[in-house]
């Protein structure tokens, strides 16, 4: 008797838990996510807007081709990205029936090749140098530079998942030598905390992320000036606007669809969107980013103001 | 209640026990149920199977076998595409070696003076601190490797020139910690298991404790210890977070134990975490690397089954 009264405890405590689980998930939640480098952004706005609402917003950093796999499957509402969709996503999200998606710009990133703060001889690498380092053409700084040391760099590179990669890779590698590959003789990782401990733990270190993770590490990295022909130009938030640093500095999007926008009556998405452009110029400087123009800014703006106006 | 709990000292015992209730339907049911749950294990293990043998079966109409086995670079995920699966496997076996150079010695040393020499008081203290070591989340070895072992140990040591920031060492380090309890602990208990008259003898003929413990123990145990080295192979060979955290993320065919490596498992997480589509070779990579995991695994658990059963020495 005893015996089966205590083994129907666990029995009715597993019921418990499973009835109980379905009540974390309210119609209140947004889900993001998708890009490393944007996460900052939207962590920022995620945490002043639950300051505000009682909305729950879950922010994820898989990657940007995570994202978008997540995005096509339906598991998410927005996702972020360090690139532009490519054709081959929206065409997988126009097989799942996803063929309304909204594209936002919400900053500008200029990407930032960081190297070791003693490291005493890499202050400026021409598009050139950057892509022999990078695709495995250079195995020793000597080979970029007969005037710099014999030794071999280690690389840390953000990993195939990540929008910053392929954006390197499109930027740098294969827009100089359209036959070369990325190389995959370094450390890769999806978590650019990883590459920026990495990088200050290693004096022959060379890497590469997102504006804000060079702008946050402070002294503890050094910023390789890149030169596209037009001389040694420094990473910086005037250089990424007046679109000097080139091709390093890109835009930061965010994806979302139409449907969700249009959601009525409880509009969580469209609210937290709103609330998300609306403070982008703040959180963007806050969190390392450069902030977008006015002109570009009112173009996003105008992308969700048709679904402010209905309901 | 005197009829289902018949009390053999009252006087109408015998009548009360003709008048129990037939329970067959429950005694049935209860032996379906305990029959159900012993199945569930097995159960899923055979699924665990077929899905990993499945999804491999799929793999290797991609990739050739030539291709996984004859190849020397690990390079799925990025242009160009190769698929050899050894430098996945150097860099389990490279941490498996070095972290039982660290475990083996000291873990029999442990076990030895467990053994023979502590008094049994300190046995008693001893033994289940050692085995709470067992308990400590593998995560929290990961991180201390990380921080403590590579940025506070090695790198101020041997330069940081020397160390890279993921290197296989460090790694290796926890992961002795993490077997020291299974080897000290099951090598002790087999050394225990020998009895006291094979130790007597050896003192009676002036032994001394050193060379009773080595000559006379330790060969007695030796099946017993084998299997906790094996199992402790195992263990290594499974583990995720340490090697994942604190070893690296290059596949590298090689034994330098201040390398940046990357394990079988360290991959499998990298690709799970990731955007890998059902259905893509990607996806695929992560079940046959899974699947010559799980076989390595069983081959050693094996291997320890067999030892047990052939050189155990049975004592009365």
């Amino acid at each position: 008797m005893r015996a089966s009264g205590i083994a129907a405890i666990p029995v009715l405590l597993a019921f418990a838990a499973l009835a109980l689980s379905a009540c974390g998930q309210n119609n209140q939640t947004v889900r993001i996510d998708g890009s490393s480098t944007v996460f900052p952004i939207s962590e920022a706005a995620a945490e002043e807007y639950s300051k505000i609402t009682r909305a729950r917003i879950n922010v994820g950093f898989s990657g940007t081709g995570a994202g978008f796999e997540k995005f096509c499957r339906g598991a998410i509402h927005v996702s972020a990205a360090s690139r532009p969709i490519k054709d081959s996503e929206t065409a997988a999200c126009a097989e799942k029936g996803i063929d309304d998606i909204v594209e936002l710009q919400v900053a500008i990133d200029a990407l930032t090749v960081v190297v070791h703060p003693d490291n005493s001889f890499v202050q400026c690498l021409t598009v050139d140098q950057l892509h022999d380092l990078f695709s495995g053409k250079a195995t020793r700084w000597s080979d970029v530079d007969p005037a710099w040391p014999d030794d071999r760099p280690s690389l840390f590179y953000p990993g195939t998942d990540s929008g910053t990669f392929d954006y390197f890779v499109e930027a740098i590698i294969e827009d100089v030598d359209a036959t070369a590959f990325h190389t995959a003789d370094g450390t890769p990782s999806e978590d650019d905390n990883v590459l920026a401990l990495g990088i200050r733990n290693e004096e022959d270190a060379i890497g590469y992320f997102g504006f804000a993770n060079f702008s946050e590490a402070g002294r503890s990295l050094k910023a390789v000036a890149i030169d596209a022909g037009d001389g040694c130009i420094d990473p910086t938030r005037e250089n990424a606007l007046n679109g000097t640093y080139s091709p390093l500095s890109r835009p930061l999007f965010i994806y979302t669809r139409e449907t969700f926008l249009a959601e009525h009556p409880e509009n969580p998405v469209l609210r937290f969107l709103q609330f998300y452009l609306d403070n982008t110029g703040t959180l963007v400087q806050e969190v390392g980013y450069i902030a977008m123009p006015k002109e570009v800014f009112d173009e996003q703006f105008n992308k969700i103001a048709p679904f402010l106006s209905d309901g | 209640m005197a009829v289902l709990n018949p009390d053999p000292n009252a006087s109408n015992f015998r009548e009360s026990l003709r008048k129990r209730p037939l329970n067959r339907w429950n005694e049935m049911l209860i032996k379906a149920a305990l029959t159900a749950c012993a199945f569930v294990s097995l159960a899923t293990t055979a699924l665990i199977i077929i899905v990993l043998f499945g999804e491999t079966i799929s793999f290797f109409q991609d990739v050739s076998f030539s291709d996984f086995f004859l190849n020397s670079e690990w390079q799925p995920l990025q242009k160009p595409v190769s698929f050899g699966i050894w430098e996945l496997v150097a860099g389990t076996l490279n941490v498996v070696f070095w972290s039982l150079i660290i475990a083996v010695p000291i873990g029999m040393a442990t076990a030895i003076y467990l053994s023979e020499y502590a008094s049994p008081r300190i046995r008693r203290t001893l033994k289940p601190i050692l085995e709470a070591l067992a308990g400590v989340p593998t995560v929290v070895y990961a991180f201390f490797a990380l921080t403590f072992i590579t940025q506070d140990l090695l790198q101020p040591g041997l330069g940081k020139g020397a160390v890279p920031i993921f290197n296989s060492f460090s790694a290796s380090v926890m992961l002795a910690v993490m077997i020291l309890p299974t080897i000290a602990s099951l090598s002790e208990d087999a050394m225990s298991n020998v009895p006291r008259d094979l130790r007597e003898a050896a003192y009676g003929l002036g032994s001394t404790r050193l060379e009773v413990s080595l000559r006379v123990v330790v060969p007695a145990a030796l099946s017993g210890i084998i299997v906790s080295i094996l199992l402790g192979i195992a263990r290594v060979i499974g583990e995720t977070m340490i090697v994942a955290i604190a070893a690296g993320s290059t596949p590298n065919l090689t034994l330098d134990p201040f390398a940046s490596i990357q394990t079988m498992t360290g991959y499998m997480l990298q690709v799970g975490l990731g955007d890998a589509a059902r259905g893509t070779v990607d996806y695929r990579s992560l079940f046959a690397v899974g699947t010559m995991l799980f076989l390595m695994t069983l081959v050693f658990n094996i291997a320890a089954q067999l030892i047990v059963g052939r050189y155990r020495e049975e004592y009365e």
